[in-house]
């Protein structure tokens, strides 16, 4: 490999790492700068989403459709399951939780799905009307994946502040997992309690955050890489033999990734949806 | 990998997008979903009650079917039974005018002979004076002979 095809490489990599923002950031947090990819695929999936389930809900609550068929039978069957799933976990009466829950599957795994357009098609096509980047899977982006989180956290602490008073939600930050019957030594207790618990509810977010991001960066990284094994040679090297190699090489692996990243993005969002539910269950439970 | 401006829009849009499911799509959705599923349940059991309805049903018409040809049995052996009867009746009845034709006849017959006995006699007697008014060439007076003549006429 010649040092200007690893300059290449380099500068491909970099550039599916790099968002389409108004100006370039430095620091780690700058309020000014502004991720237009980001906002424009998660706004266009979310009115995607929500475009066509209203289509079917508007269909439905009208009562001109009598029986399901096409799309919304796949609406309701999606609806049907998210409903279980929320009733499997979460036992109070909240009509925040179920169509949080389907926002949040519906939402993440349009973001997921993303991922699995060819890696330079949509960059591709952005380059050719004159934008220097472009990242096209929303859930690829820390800020997308904390916008997720972060209000379901600040949700967890709405929920426990309403259901179990200001009192009960100290009470459970500071009175366990250590509890004592001699008042001083639950006194010492209490900062240990508070730290540790502090940690759980501030992990949360983070994990459940990270955990989608994570995913989604190793997924597409992938696809990047397996783009390069044949990016480096361009179309000269379908003259021989090796290169021929290679592009195959390239097709079945990266079809055989993007099948089992099929799995992964379903999973994820899955994963999010349950563990949000789970998190505003126990956000409702009194000890 | 930065935080930046973007995070408050994703939030801002999770919130109105999680506002927009919560009042429009997803109430919308499961809310016929139920009506139908309740719809459906009200169906089968319709179905369920109808069959059996239609069982019981059955099972009445051929109750009625039953006592009906029952009936009809008992009607007919009735009529039969009264047919008979009639037959016997109207055979008594044939019988007792048949005798009381024969007795009739007899008493007629009995009468008519009688009477032509008496007319016999009469005329025997009358033929008796005539011949006895030859006998003694002189006629009779019936009127000072009548008594005689009764006499006579009634031992014939």
């Amino acid at each position: 490999m010649t040092a200007s095809g690893s300059a290449r490489i380099g500068e491909y990599v970099t550039e599916h790492l790099t968002y389409l923002s108004n100006k370039p950031q430095t620091s780690l947090i700058n309020f000014t700068v502004i991720n237009y990819d980001t906002v424009f695929f998660s706004v266009l999936l979310a009115v995607l989403f929500a475009g066509s389930f209203y289509w079917v809900a508007r269909r439905m609550a009208s009562g001109t459709a009598s029986a399901p068929r096409g799309f919304q039978s796949f609406v309701e069957l999606v609806v049907e399951w998210v409903d279980g799933q929320v009733k499997d976990i979460f036992h109070g009466t909240n009509p925040l939780i179920a169509p949080l829950a389907l926002t949040l599957f519906c939402w993440v795994f349009l973001f997921n799905f993303m991922d699995l357009l060819p890696v330079d098609l949509l960059p591709g096509i952005a380059h050719t009307i004159g934008l220097p980047h472009l990242k096209v899977v929303p859930s690829n982006d820390l800020n997308c994946v904390f916008g997720l989180s972060l209000p379901v956290f600040f949700l967890t602490l709405y929920y426990s502040i309403k259901v179990k008073g200001a009192r009960g939600f100290l009470a459970e930050l500071t009175l366990q997992p250590f509890t004592s019957k001699n008042v001083f030594v639950q006194a010492l207790f209490v900062p240990i309690n508070f730290l540790l618990e502090s940690v759980t509810h501030l992990a949360r977010p983070l994990s459940l955050a990270l955990r989608l991001f994570g995913n989604m960066f190793a997924g597409e990284m992938i696809f990047v890489l397996l783009a390069l094994l044949t990016l480096v040679h361009g179309y000269p090297m379908l003259g021989t033999l090796s290169g021929w190699g290679l592009a195959i090489m390239q097709l079945v692996l990266t079809f055989a990734w993007g099948v089992f990243h099929l799995l992964i993005i379903t999973l994820q969002a899955f994963i999010f949806m349950v563990l949000t539910v789970v998190y505003l269950s126990m956000a409702h439970e009194r000890h | 990998m930065h935080i930046n401006l973007t995070l408050l829009v994703q939030m801002l849009a999770f919130a109105a997008l999680v506002w927009f499911t919560m009042k429009f799509v997803w109430p919308m959705i499961l809310g016929p979903m139920q009506e139908r599923e309740r719809r459906i349940a009200q169906g089968l059991a319709a179905a369920d009650k109808g069959e059996e309805e239609l069982k019981q049903a059955r099972v009445g018409a051929e109750a009625i079917l039953r006592e009906a040809r029952e009936r009809a049995g008992v009607i007919l052996d009735q009529a039969q039974h009264s047919a008979n009867e009639i037959i016997e009746q109207a055979r008594v009845a044939a019988t007792q005018e048949g005798q009381r034709l024969l007795v009739a006849a007899q008493q007629q017959i009995e009468l008519d002979a009688a009477r032509a006995r008496e007319q016999l006699r009469q005329q025997v007697g009358e033929i008796a004076v005539a011949a006895a008014a030859k006998l003694l060439e002189r006629e009779i007076d019936p009127r000072a002979h009548a008594a005689l003549l009764e006499e006579f006429a009634a031992q014939i």
